[in-house]
């Protein structure tokens, strides 16, 4: 079918370092994303655990109030853009191919690329930490003019860091998107495809559209800053609200671009383990598609302090409130898949149920923030901060844990150590909930975000989350333990591998060999 | 399968997507204007002068408290305030005031005035005849200067709203004024 797979068919992967830098192979390139994120989750996990340091005790005793804000920026743009981003993007290299019947990703060559663009993107990034006037200090957000007029002179790099993370993206999109689309086995209609390819799909489509309006807005900025531009300088005639509007245009639909494969993971963990079919696939693929356009039209339930019209307000409380709905049909839908099914608890579907239960959590937090009255109280409180991290840790990152579980026989043919596994979710789950339930409290009595120092009032609950951010933080090092060992060696793996699995990548053998599906097989 | 020729296709397909998505990031800039200035949101108001001929018969019926403000900008170390601030004027009525702005440094400073209506329902009414805000204000060292104000409030202003304040927030334009003259500084003609 295809002649240049045919003639490498009968190869291993290459020896050495080449093997690594100019893989064209979708497993190689799986691997190297999943290994990159890790790492950068843990230098993102080392900023986190500095900030949270700082704030054990009220007043200053680590850092300086500027190098804070450097780490709470450098902390949410690694931890975005480097950690879950690639993650999701590593799973999606090794499983969619395996998934829709193909012998690898569509464009080999590309997906080389936008791998191996991240590395220099991420170490340009590193740097500006040791740059004259010191890294960004402006948050995740660079609100304008904070990251125009009053930037340090790093932002230069930083912008064109972006730049090359959103380019690495868009490659990456398009690769996904031809595969799922020119790719799939013959017989494997959109509607049979996996709900983990259905989200990326959609996933990828959001990913086209809204990565070239950051692109765009960074470059704004970096007009603004070098070539006398006012686009954010009310000065000149500009706007600083403008920046806002454009960024969240991004920023919304990113957030959907960090879930949406996670739903996609969980709908396919829940099922095995519970020994169903999925309940409700049809309304699973509707639901993400319209949560994926209805999260076109609310970005600016982040700025609902930003003195918008009263007709503003309604429309985008309404239209985020809107997006509860289909969530809640996922929900309900996992749900009915576990009811009455033959359940067992290995620690993917640890990770799994912890996603949906805390997820859900965290949509709560959500709908109470989509509330324009009351947001005026919560907007730039821990609240909020409680929110993402529930929505993103226990939620994206618990996914991705889960899938990492789920996948990880097949990947090295081995079996993990279940024991180290549970002990894993355990210390992540309870360290979690102790980090970032008592910031709910602290941010609905006031405590803003973002500050190196607070008031004492708040000194408890903020001792109490330093510690759970430490345990939740060290017991990551389980989790790399267990992986490395289950590289190593390890019981011996069935093509299978459990007992309720369902779809293709169950039908070759583990560890999947270095070329799958040459001849793509029949989906009746 | 032919998937060679599929892929081209997409793959430019997608392309072109990213292409225009770029191009629609830099479209809202306009687009943002033009909402503001269509619907009166944000407190945007024209910075073209208004035309005296066309402002409407003075209604007498009633009276409408304008306030002025003024701020200054982070930074701007000029001294700036209104003539008055506050004032009753019926609708249609014209309206003469200054704002008085002082250079406070040892240097040679220029400045740019930005407004803003609030509530924002009313900055398409408030129409200005000549304002300060409509040119840079140079000003020499230690220089005092009264930078004039003539408006009026359209007779067609909605009856519920008694009172409009009227924004100034003083910017310091000395470094950029060059650049700022040369790239036509967005919306500000
Ligand atoms: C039911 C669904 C959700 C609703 C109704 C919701 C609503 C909101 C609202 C209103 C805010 C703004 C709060 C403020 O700044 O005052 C917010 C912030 C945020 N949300 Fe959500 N959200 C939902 C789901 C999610 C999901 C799934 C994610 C990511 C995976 C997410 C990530 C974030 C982030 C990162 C912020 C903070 C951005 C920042 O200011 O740094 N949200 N959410
Ligand atoms: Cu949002």
């Amino acid at each position: 079918m295809n002649s240049t797979v045919a003639a490498t068919h009968h190869h291993g992967p290459a020896s050495g370092i080449g093997r690594w830098l100019f893989t064209t192979n979708h497993k190689d390139i799986g691997t190297l994303y999943l290994w990159f994120s890790f790492i950068m989750f843990l230098t993102g996990g080392c900023m986190a655990l500095l900030i949270r340091a700082e704030l054990f005790q009220p007043g200053l005793q680590l850092i300086q109030p500027d190098f804070f804000n450097q780490m709470t920026t450098m902390h949410g743009l690694i931890m975005v853009f480097g950690a879950v981003m690639p993650a999701f993007v590593g799973l999606a290299n090794w499983m969619i191919p395996m998934m829709v019947g193909a012998p690898d990703m569509a464009l080999p060559r590309m997906n080389n690329w936008s791998f191996w663009i991240l590395p220099f993107a991420f170490s340009m990034m590193l740097l500006t930490l040791f740059m004259e006037g010191g890294a960004p200090n402006f948050g995740w957000t660079f609100y304008a003019p904070l990251s125009t007029t009053y930037a340090p002179p790093s932002v230069t790099y930083f912008i064109f860091a972006v730049h090359m993370m959103g380019i690495s993206s868009i490659m990456g999109a398009i690769n996904i998107i031809a595969t799922i689309l020119n790719l799939r086995a013959p017989g494997m209609t959109l509607m049979k495809m996996p709900l983990f390819v259905w989200t990326w799909l959609i996933t990828a489509f959001l990913l086209i559209a809204v990565m070239p309006v950051l692109a765009g807005v960074v470059t704004m900025m970096l007009m603004d800053i070098h070539f006398g531009t006012s686009f954010f300088n009310a000065a000149g005639g500009g706007d600083p609200v403008l920046f806002q509007h454009i960024f969240w245009f991004f920023g919304h639909p990113e957030v959907y671009i960090m879930i949406l494969p996670a739903f996609g993971i969980v709908s396919e963990i829940i099922p095995t383990f519970a020994r169903k079919r999925l309940f409700g696939y049809a309304s699973m693929v509707y639901a993400t598609a319209s949560i994926a356009i209805l999260s076109f039209v609310v970005w600016a339930h982040h700025m609902f302090t930003v003195g918008l019209p009263l007709a503003g307000e309604l429309f985008f409380m309404f239209a985020t409130m809107l997006i509860a709905v289909p969530t809640g049909v996922k929900v309900f839908n996992w749900v009915a898949t576990m009811f009455r099914g033959s359940m067992t608890f290995e620690t993917p579907m640890l990770f799994a149920l912890a996603f949906v239960v805390l997820f859900t959590i965290g949509g709560f937090s959500g709908l109470m923030l989509a509330i324009a009255p009351v947001d005026f109280q919560y907007h730039d409180t821990y609240f909020v901060v409680a929110h993402f991290h529930y929505v993103l840790v226990p939620g994206a990152v618990f996914a991705i844990m889960a899938g990492a579980y789920y996948w990880l026989p097949k990947w090295c043919g081995n079996y993990y150590n279940e024991t180290m596994g549970k002990v894993h979710f355990w210390c992540s789950f309870i360290g979690v909930n102790i980090t970032f339930f008592p910031m709910h409290f602290i941010g609905l009595a006031g405590m803003p975000r973002r500050i190196p120092d607070y008031a004492l009032q708040f000194a408890d609950f903020n001792a109490v989350a330093t510690v759970g951010a430490f345990i939740f933080g060290f017991s990551q090092l389980i989790f790399l333990y267990n992986v490395i060992s289950c590289i190593r060696k390890g019981k011996q793996a069935s093509a299978e591998v459990w007992e309720g699995s369902h779809g293709l990548e169950w039908t070759i053998p583990s560890p999947a060999p270095y070329h799958s599906f040459s001849e793509p097989p029949q989906v009746k | 399968m032919n998937a060679p020729r599929n892929h081209k296709r997409t793959v430019t397909t997608l392309i072109l997507g990213c292409v225009l998505m770029f191009g629609f990031g830099f479209a809202l800039v306009p687009l943002y204007d033009v909402f503001c200035r269509v619907t009166g949101l944000n407190g945007k108001v024209e910075l073209v002068p208004a035309h005296p001929e066309k402002l409407g018969q003075v209604d007498k019926t009633r009276q409408v408290k304008l306030q002025l403000v003024a701020v200054n900008n982070e930074t701007m170390p000029w001294r700036f305030k209104p003539e008055n601030s506050i004032v009753e004027l019926s609708p249609g009525e014209m309206y003469q005031t200054a704002y008085i702005a002082r250079n406070l440094t040892s240097g040679f400073m220029i400045a740019q005035a930005v407004p803003s209506v609030s509530p924002s329902e009313a900055a398409p009414y408030l129409n200005k005849i000549n304002c300060f805000c409509f040119e840079r204000q140079p000003l020499l060292a230690q220089e005092e200067k009264a930078m004039p104000l003539v408006l009026s409030v359209d007779p067609e202003l909605p009856k519920h709203i008694h009172t409009i304040t009227l924004s100034y927030t003083l910017f310091d334009i000395t470094p950029e004024s060059e650049q700022v003259a040369a790239i036509g500084g967005g919306s500000l003609r």
